[in-house]
């Protein structure tokens, strides 16, 4: 297989293949995991202001007081790339294109220089958290294969994206393919591993904040 | 596969609902959840990280409610939880939990971990890994009537030294009263100023109220060993007790436990709404506070700090009220850091500290309140919960601190005056 052969590839059946199982993998998770259900909640519930699942799936997003310290590089590092992976994602002009293309969708994008730039703090930020992983004893000591595996995953993008706008390491166009597949695999293994806490963060937090409403604990 | 592990695995099979699938998907491995436990901070081993003490939940979640942990099951490619497995795992999920919640209050995905744990101790009971210090309290629960062993002739002793004391006398088995009183074993044995200190504040507002005989004991050790059977046991006594007697509202004691046990499981345990409303003393103190009813006398004039019980706070939602009540008694009322929603627990609730092969891990978490204290030195400690009060005698003894643990209802009843 040629080169232009692979990326044809990659950007025709290779993407029709990953974006399938995405989505079949997404709502299979979905069923299998809400599916389960919970038992109602008998006891007389107490409202108090803030204490409810939507507050929850706000408020989690900032660090309880006094935790930033315990754990910097989580938060910080964590803030850096998971906003830098919006931009890179959905603020780069090509990337809207594509979406414009598939979704008929259209939004204005950041100049090329700015994505730039977000993408090399964003591969910064993972390789501090990859850092601390290594390094943090309790960190180090719950991670499993899945962790170094979504890590990569992750990072893949970043990198064959970053290099290819570059033209560094491999000829443009076969950069160009190897970035689209390594997008084509996060995208197949987001439903069956911890990436799947894009999905799941919002029920998680909703339910957290539910029954804690439920008691009148703003959580 | 013993008997007995299968028990287990299938209870706790049972136990996973939609929450407990979305946490165990959720979680990154992020480790926050240790920075949040005491047991963590306080000795730096790892293995305390909260999410860890619910590794054979997850496994089992994995290998029986997911596709590919089903398919890996099926090639071998995942391993069984083992009987030796959930025997190590029993420190982890009874000695170094208190349930009382900071991981769940942390977790940036919103895991609330705390909840998995009191469900993960029904598999664990049932797979016979409890700790015997909590197995004996719910055997003299259930047999006994209490999980120290106290019978009804030990409270009718009480109240009869308190009626001399107090010269009120203390009502038993009234029906169609507003209040049914409810105790913690620790109150009718370590602290009898409690029940006084009922009685005069009952006097004060003008309110009826009543003990029970069939239902003195509100303290729930089936809930903390996690036997939902037990639990149901032990907690339709109260119910019994309080509909027999037609009350309005049972008061659950100045104990955390016990007041979840009543206030947010009972219900789900008996299958059925309350007929009843249940309140912490603190709430119903609260309820009289912002009435008016109480007209106190005299401030404290000592440095006081209050220590929120878990179950009470966090847990249960009564922040507030504590206080608004401590300001109406205290001049020099101080926070620790932390205080309230965050506060750290004593190192003993949940039934650890029933617990005595884990009295050492216990001093060594107390450390954290013993910071706690430090940054602003009380010369007084008031709580309202007769357990915590309990461990945190100890805790202070450890470590050679000369700090006074008392009651808040007593602590209130103190400046209630002498009626004309």
């Amino acid at each position: 297989m040629g080169e232009l052969q692979f990326l044809t590839w990659v950007r025709g059946s290779g993407l029709n293949l990953a974006l399938t199982i995405f989505v079949v993998g997404v709502l299979w998770r979905l069923i299998e995991i809400y599916g389960l259900g919970r038992k109602k909640d008998l006891s007389a519930s107490r409202s108090t202001p803030g204490a409810s699942g939507w507050a929850t799936i706000l408020r989690r997003s900032l660090p309880p007081p006094g935790m930033l310290p315990a754990s910097p590089v989580s938060y910080i590092g964590g803030y850096v790339f998971h906003v830098g992976l919006a931009v890179v994602v959905f603020l780069f002009a090509p990337h809207i294109a594509l979406l414009t293309s598939i979704a008929g969708v259209v939004w204005p994008a950041l100049p090329s220089q700015v994505v730039d730039f977000v993408t090399v703090v964003t591969m910064a930020a993972m390789i501090a958290v990859l850092v601390d992983r290594l390094f943090k004893p309790v960190k180090r000591f719950l991670s499993t294969f899945g962790d170094w595996f979504t890590w990569t995953l992750t990072f893949l993008p970043l990198l064959t994206g970053w290099l290819a706008v570059h033209h560094l390491l491999l000829p443009y166009t076969l950069m160009l393919a190897v970035h689209i597949l390594s997008v084509e695999l996060l995208l197949v293994f987001l439903p069956f591993t911890k990436l799947f806490h894009a999905f799941t963060v919002f029920g998680s937090r909703w339910f957290n904040g539910a029954v804690n409403g439920h008691k009148g604990v703003p959580v | 596969m013993s008997a007995s592990l299968d028990k287990g695995v299938r209870v706790l099979k049972e136990m996973i609902d939609a929450p407990i699938a979305s946490y165990f998907s959720s979680c990154v491995h992020c480790g926050i959840c240790a920075e949040a436990c005491l047991f963590y901070t306080e000795t730096g081993d790892p293995k305390y990280t909260p999410i860890h003490k619910l590794e054979p939940m997850r496994r089992i979640y994995q290998q029986e409610y997911t596709l590919l942990g089903r398919l890996a099951k099926m090639v071998g490619l995942s391993k069984s939880v083992t009987d030796e497995e959930l025997a190590e795992w029993q420190e982890l999920v009874y000695n170094s939990c208190t349930l009382c919640g900071r991981c769940s209050a942390v977790c940036p995905v919103g895991n609330d971990i705390v909840y998995m744990v009191r469900k993960m101790r029904e598999g664990m009971s049932a797979a016979g890994h409890a700790p015997e210090g909590i197995k004996g309290a719910v055997t003299r629960t259930i047999n006994i009537g209490s999980p120290m062993g106290v019978k009804l002739p030990a409270v009718k002793a009480q109240m009869k030294h308190i009626e001399a004391d107090t010269g009120i006398a203390i009502p038993l088995d009234q029906e169609g009263v507003e209040y049914m009183v409810t105790l913690s074993s620790m109150e009718i044995i370590n602290f009898p100023e409690y029940l006084g200190a009922i009685a005069k504040v009952m006097r004060h507002v003008g309110r009826t109220w009543t003990l029970s005989s069939e239902a003195f004991e509100a303290t729930n050790a089936g809930m903390q060993i996690g036997n939902s059977d037990l639990a149901r046991v032990i907690v339709s006594r109260v119910v019994a007790g309080a509909e027999k007697l037609k009350v309005k509202t049972v008061i659950s004691p100045e104990c955390g436990h016990a007041y979840t046990a009543l206030r947010w499981e009972g219900a789900n345990l008996i299958g059925r709404p309350f007929t009843f409303k249940v309140q912490h003393i603190v709430e119903t103190l609260e309820e009289f506070r912002a009435a008016g009813l109480l007209k106190l006398e005299g401030m404290e004039t000592d440095r006081l700090s209050f220590h929120d019980p878990c179950q009470l706070a966090r847990r249960g939602g009564v922040i507030q009220p504590q206080r608004n009540l401590m300001k109406m008694v205290a001049k020099d009322f101080v926070e620790m850091p932390d205080a309230g929603y965050m506060n750290w627990c004593c190192g003993g609730g949940g039934g650890a500290s029933s617990i005595e092969e884990g009295e050492e891990l216990r001093l060594e978490a107390f450390k954290r309140k013993k910071r706690q204290l430090d940054a602003v030195k009380p010369d007084r400690l008031v709580t309202a919960c007769a357990n915590c009060r309990i461990v945190l005698e100890e805790g202070l003894e450890h470590y050679k601190m000369n700090l006074p643990v008392v009651g808040l209802t007593e602590t209130i009843a103190e400046h209630i005056p002498d009626p004309e």
